[in-house]
């Protein structure tokens, strides 16, 4: 069995653990809410034969281990409940607005590895010096303020003043798009639309940017230290003795082994975006799961408050999965072993 | 203490840090005295003066209901202050123990302690917090409660992985050679070696806490009006861009002002206490 087989199936079983207690958690926080849930789904004006009827129906009257394993039946068929907001099973709800949030988070991901990692290495390879400096108060200053105050500054700055971007939504009213994956950018070259595949990128731009200030300086920090820590191995000094230039040095030699402790909390930074997306989905008006979230957290909606935490916790041990994956590929002593030392 | 001071005050952007993060404590405590308009932090309606950009008499604006902005930020640094070092006094040590136990221990211990904190720590830290103050009413004290619930396995992960690289060095030997109980090993012999990395990062924590609690409050999770605070004067201006530019980009730089502050701070003391990132 190859390694890294070997790495995704250890992966996997843990995330089984992990995924039985994130429920768990979940199960719990839904019942710390103060009062009566079967009160709170029927509103005030319920009579007492119809609160008893729902709290059969939600179980609530057994004890709690029953009830956790009748949640869990319920998940187990991919059934979350009914949403007491929109009226609709949970599960449609999510699969309508996930892939809006994913797509923009995904699109920032793409922005912190590409922005984050060049900075880092720039300011590694000339540690000390002015351009070292200027990318650390730079990178301190976008991890200083939460995305929705970078949301707003860009907002005013590149929609209003300089009118270059959108200010709102996805897409212009003018495309009729028909749905098939539900990620606009997809959507639109299915639909062989390319002015409206370009009208997605562009709405993209401003709330992808301000989701992903804080991960470029993250990523940008941590690339810098750790390749600081490498280029203190005896190995640069034979490269810089072998007359190697600084930077063929810099990316064949200082950056490669310090991507991997790097690519670790990039992905927990990847992940903290799926939170942080509730914040410049709200700021552009973005159609996606946080405006659901946040609409059904006022309204106490138990079943869609769970689900929605629960989606967006699986997504997270996905991306973790994909992560671990990663360094098996990228790290040579487990790609190249055939015992499968990890 | 002196010779830490010196290091960092020789550093010009560390000692810029400290200035920043001495000057918002100090604006938070005697807020009453300073702002111009200490009666602003409550329900105050003053029309004459809504909705005006910064003038003379009010240098940061008035709110659409003509409340001083200045005055109102200096009275929304005491919340995030006082939320921030709320949830660290708790969130610190409860995460510091369950990280020493299962470092030092191990085995089964560490197997089941270390799982509980990975089931908290695959959540985003924010979807964890909206979820407890979606159930719960959203107010200063469930803020709190929320914000550390998901702050201590942090710490717990922090020091974890530290105890577990002390605890094959020989001086944590020679105490179990010599007998030493293991609580006297876990908190007089390893945690002393735990500090510096957790000095470091509850200055570095205070900031993120301050941008955790906004945003709960932007989402009008947090603090509830007409009581001041960051993210809900951000969200409230928001409404008003561009017009009235001042009621969220004051706001929003006294956050980045206060984080940036714990930042460089945090930093700073990263070298004095030689901490690695």
């Amino acid at each position: 069995m190859s390694s890294v087989l070997r790495i995704l199936l250890r992966r996997l079983g843990i995330s089984v653990i992990v995924l039985i207690g994130v429920s768990m958690l979940i199960f719990a926080i839904a019942r710390i809410i103060p009062g009566d849930p079967a009160r709170i789904a029927l509103g005030p004006n319920a009579t007492a034969e119809q609160v008893a009827a729902i709290r059969a129906e939600m179980h609530l009257d057994e004890p709690i281990v029953a009830q956790y394993g009748y949640f869990v039946a319920d998940l187990m068929r991919g059934d979350l409940g009914d949403s007491l907001y929109t009226n609709r099973p949970v599960v449609t709800d999510i699969v309508e607005f996930l892939p809006a949030t994913l797509e923009l988070v995904i699109v920032a991901g793409i922005m912190m590895v590409s922005f984050g990692l060049p900075l880092g290495i720039l300011a590694a390879r000339h540690r000390g010096r002015w351009p070292d400096h200027v990318v650390r108060i730079l990178t301190l200053l976008t991890v200083s303020a939460p995305s929705f105050v970078w949301a707003v500054i860009l907002m005013l700055l590149f929609a209003f003043y300089l009118p270059l971007f959108p200010v709102a939504g996805r897409l212009d009213d003018a495309y009729d798009i028909a749905r098939v994956t539900g990620f606009l950018t997809v959507d639109t070259l299915i639909a062989r639309d390319l002015r409206a595949f370009l009208d997605a990128l562009h709405h993209l731009v401003l709330p992808a940017v301000a989701l992903a200030l804080s991960g470029i300086g993250q990523a940008a920090r941590l690339t810098r230290a750790n390749m600081v820590e490498t280029y203190d191995k005896p190995y640069i000094e034979m490269a810089q003795a072998y007359g190697f230039s600084p930077s063929r040095i810099a990316r064949r030699y200082a950056f490669k082994p310090s991507l991997i402790p790097s690519l670790t909390i990039i992905g927990l930074d990847f992940a903290a975006m799926l939170g942080n997306a509730f914040l410049v989905e709200a700021v552009f008006a973005w159609p996606g799961l946080s405006r659901y979230g946040v609409a059904v957290i006022l309204r106490k909606d138990l079943n869609a408050i769970m689900g929605t935490v629960l989606v967006i916790a699986l997504t997270f041990l996905v991306v973790n999965i994909i992560v671990d994956l990663m360094i098996a590929f990228l790290n040579p002593r487990i790609r190249h072993s055939t015992r499968g030392a990890s | 203490m002196i010779r830490a001071l010196r290091i960092i005050a020789s550093n010009p952007l560390s000692l810029m840090g400290l200035i920043l993060v001495l000057t918002i404590l100090a604006t938070a405590v005697f807020a009453p005295w300073i702002a111009p308009f200490p009666t602003h932090n409550s329900a105050v309606i003053d029309f004459a003066f809504a909705n005006q950009g910064p003038t003379a008499r009010n240098w940061m604006g008035t709110d659409l209901v003509g409340r001083d902005i200045f005055s109102r930020i200096l009275y929304a640094y005491r919340i995030s202050l006082t939320l921030g070092v709320v949830v660290l006094i708790i969130a610190t040590p409860v995460g510091t123990i369950v990280g020493l136990l299962a470092g030092y221990l191990g085995g089964w211990t560490e197997s089941v302690l270390m799982r509980v904190v990975d089931v908290f720590l695959s959540v985003p830290p924010l979807v964890l917090a909206i979820a407890v103050l979606g159930v719960l009413e959203p107010t200063l004290t469930n803020a709190m409660i929320a914000v550390t619930v998901m702050w201590w396995p942090w710490y717990a992960r922090l020091v974890y992985s530290i105890a577990r690289s002390e605890r094959e060095e020989g001086y944590v030997l020679a105490a179990e050679v010599i007998g030493a109980p293991t609580a006297h090993i876990a908190f007089r012999e390893i945690l002393p070696n735990c500090l510096p990395a957790i000095i470091t990062k509850m200055t570095l924590d205070m900031g993120f806490v301050i941008i955790i609690a906004s945003s709960l409050s932007f989402l009008g999770l947090g603090v509830q009006p007409p009581t001041a605070d960051l993210g809900s004067m951000v969200a409230e201006g928001a409404r008003y861009l561009p017009d009235s530019w001042w009621m969220t980009v004051f706001p929003g730089m006294a956050i980045l002002l206060a984080v940036f502050g714990f930042n460089l701070l945090g930093d700073g003391l990263r070298e004095v206490l030689g901490v690695e990132e």
